[in-house]
């Protein structure tokens, strides 16, 4: 049965582990947006025999597990350092998401937009940078922030390679006290005291984002 | 569904057709927040009279006819239907209701709001088309009309769809009984939201601009097929609509309507002849 | 790797097991995810509010609380309360419960797309509550709900690779058990990743399929 004592012994380690948890999302999520954009506008602005191979690659990246791509990652190149590895994977994994986010984005700018700038006789920086983008960040904040949410729920899974996060900690505390109960729930609250407040940040995001379009 | 005669309507000089009450508005108020939509409206209207409605946008027009169809609930008053409260029930008529604002002692002394329940079996007998039609885009033509009459009313298979086809047939539209909704241009879907109401044998029935969402050139086969209907049945009408010869085609009595109030009643030539309001003047001017 | 290929080629008949347990749990995970998302679904979106109440307290709790912590707290915290499932239960369990919870979000938000001049038609005919969601708004839901969950199901198949954590022997457990007989890591891990892709692609086909013909029923475009 639930035992308090031990709970309040796992407590420092659990959230010792939080703060790699933590570190490893906001990197990998760091990792996520900026190669995600590179993928989309290479998907969308590169020749076809680039963007072809690009595209598929991202496809083949989504349709696979992230925990076997951390196996093979881990495998493949033993030389980096556990964390540093965990948050290319997961940044790799989640660009490949995001860059089809960015993609719908862009392309929910209406086409008028596009055909007053040039009709304006824009140019092509100040097209992307004044009309493109602030338009289309509006529609992707909140996918990005839903995918942000969903990237520290699977952090767990650095633990496989190796990574002391927060999963990890309440697992090892687990095994070697015999209180798994009180690990692992002590670790599923902190989990949930940290993404639902985001969760409703993000909807409020997006019920404000749909009332002002 | 016919009951004996329990009430006149009074008032000789609204050209009342009916002598039999169908619906009154009993002190009708209806509120949205704090625009008042609907201002202590007292209104009846005969059994199988034609009625239209008119006046400028936000007048009220639409919402009479939604508290009709129960789609809002009145803030204040009580509305009857065939000479029993509808938008309210006996008190002690078993559960209570969902609640609506406090209203005048005198209209709906012994009432409490009209439960879900108690509309249910109550809004059968009124029928409506909308402005949008509003068909059921995953049933054919044929399943839209029968839909009801099997699920609702209970009626055969077999007779309803017999009675869908004559319907669909008087509305000039028999060859389409196997076609989508949204294979249908805007003047034969309104077509078949006229043939669906009429199918679940509605004693009045509820016309909410059902030409105003239409390309000019398909108004009038959607108008000529109402008129059908005013003619071939006893059908008591209420009716919104911009279209002032249509209005004088079909009804015994316009009611001009402003800010919420009746501003003008009278028959349809006499109003859109010799309208005696500045406001209704305006109004007809605007819309000839 | 002609090592591992003689490897692989004896292990054929277990990987074909392992493939097996994985569809396995696929398929159940999604079964019990799915009916927990209607069942969840249609009380979000009920009148009641104790009903709402309890369908969002339990969907954000299996939403915030990570599918992995889930699965292990099911494994090794369960049993300590008394409770103990099988590995493989424990995986469909914890599939169906967290795939679920983002499936209620999924049929909530597509019956609240239904247009309200759907509902309004329908009181205008003189239908139930009852009847209105079984003939009216459910049908015009469907072909909204189908794509999102597509991607939830392609989702839960990538998941079910963590059973194999809990000795679930799925195919990422029998091709760890071959890379350990053959030393070969790469080769082995190179496989599952094509194999996964694989399964994946023929799940989007099959609801690709589906998505079709959800969206014939409804005619080309319009609501009516």
């Amino acid at each position: 049965m639930w035992d308090g004592e031990a709970a309040w012994a796992a407590l420092p380690t659990v959230l010792e582990g939080f703060g790699i948890t933590l570190v490893a999302t906001v990197l990998g999520f760091g990792v996520a947006l900026l190669l995600g954009l590179v993928l989309a506008l290479v998907g969308r602005a590169a020749p076809r025999w680039v963007a072809g191979p690009v595209n598929a690659a991202a496809a083949f990246v989504r349709s696979t597990p992230l925990l076997v791509q951390l196996f093979a990652a881990w495998v493949l190149v033993p030389a980096l350092d556990a964390l540093v590895l965990g948050v290319l994977v997961l940044g790799v994994h989640y660009a490949a998401y995001l860059s089809e986010v960015y993609r719908t984005g862009i392309d929910s700018v209406p086409k008028g937009q596009w055909e007053a700038c040039t009709a304006l006789s824009l140019p092509r920086r100040r097209v992307w940078r004044a009309v493109v983008l602030p338009q289309a960040v509006r529609n992707v904040l909140p996918p990005l922030g839903n995918y942000a949410v969903s990237m520290f729920k699977e952090t767990p899974l650095l633990s496989v390679i190796t990574v002391h996060e927060m999963f990890h900690e309440a697992s090892s505390f687990g095994s070697t006290h015999f209180a798994y109960l009180e690990s692992f729930t002590l670790a599923a609250a902190v989990f949930l005291l940290a993404s639902w407040p985001t969760s409703v940040l993000v909807r409020r995001l997006e019920a404000r984002l749909a009332k002002g379009a | 569904m016919r009951r004996e005669p329990e009430d006149t309507v009074a008032g000789p000089e609204d050209g009342v057709a009916g002598t039999v009450e169908a619906v009154r508005f009993d002190r009708v108020t209806k509120r949205f927040g704090e625009h008042t939509v609907l201002d202590g409206l007292d209104l009846a209207v005969g059994r199988g009279e034609r009625v239209t409605l008119i006046g400028p946008s936000g007048s009220g027009k639409t919402t009479i006819l939604r508290l009709l169809m129960t789609l809002e609930r009145v803030t204040e008053g009580v509305i009857h239907v065939a000479g029993e409260p509808y938008s309210h029930m006996p008190s002690g008529h078993g559960e209570r209701g969902a609640g609506a604002g406090p209203g005048g002692p005198d209209p709906k002394a012994g009432l409490v709001p009209a439960s879900e329940r108690y509309l249910a079996a109550r809004r059968r007998g009124i029928g409506m088309v909308f402005q949008h039609f509003n068909l059921f885009p995953h049933m054919s033509v044929l399943e839209n009309v029968v839909e009801a009459p099997v699920h609702v009313l209970r009626e055969g298979k077999e007779a309803a769809a017999a009675r869908a086809r004559e319907l669909l047939g008087m509305v000039g539209l028999a060859d389409k009984v196997d076609a989508r909704p949204t294979r249908l241009s805007g003047g034969q879907q309104q077509r078949v939201a006229i043939a669906r109401a009429l199918a679940m044998r509605p004693e009045i029935l509820l016309l909410d601009e059902v030409t105003s969402a239409l390309d000019p050139e398909l108004v009038a086969e959607v108008l000529d097929v109402l008129r059908d209907v005013a003619r071939a049945t006893d059908i008591t009408l209420l009716c919104v609509t911009h279209e002032m010869g249509f209005a004088r085609d079909v009804s015994d009595r316009i009611l001009m309507f402003d800010r919420g109030r009746i501003v003008e009643s009278g028959r349809a030539d006499q109003l859109l002849d010799e309208p005696t309001h500045e406001r209704t003047r305006a109004f007809l001017r605007a819309v000839r | 790797m002609s090592g591992f290929l003689a490897e692989l080629g004896r292990a054929l008949p277990r990987l074909g097991e392992g493939l097996l347990v994985t569809v396995e749990s696929t398929v159940l995970g999604a079964g019990l995810a799915l009916v927990l998302a209607y069942a969840l679904g249609l009380m979000s979106g009920s009148r009641s509010r104790a009903a709402r109440g309890a369908a969002r307290t339990v969907v954000e709790f299996f939403r915030g609380t990570s599918l992995y912590v889930q699965l292990f707290w099911l494994f090794f915290a369960l049993p300590m309360l008394g409770f103990r499932l099988e590995p493989l239960a424990c995986g469909v369990v914890a599939l169906g419960l967290n795939f679920g919870a983002y499936g209620a979000e999924v049929v909530r938000g597509a019956v609240a797309a239904v247009p309200r001049a759907q509902l309004e038609a329908s009181v205008a005919l003189g239908m139930g509550p009852g009847l209105r969601l079984r003939r009216v708004v459910l049908p015009q839901a469907h072909p909204l709900m189908v794509a999102p969950f597509k991607n939830l199901l392609v989702q839960l198949l990538k998941a079910t690779p963590l059973l194999s954590l809990v000795t679930v022997p799925d195919l990422t457990f029998r091709i760890d058990q071959l890379r350990s007989a053959t030393g070969d890591t790469a080769a082995a891990y190179l496989l599952l990743l094509a194999v996964y892709g694989v399964l994946a692609g023929v799940l989007s086909l099959l609801m690709n399929a589906l998505e079709r013909a959800a969206k014939a029923r409804l005619g080309t475009g319009g609501d009516g």
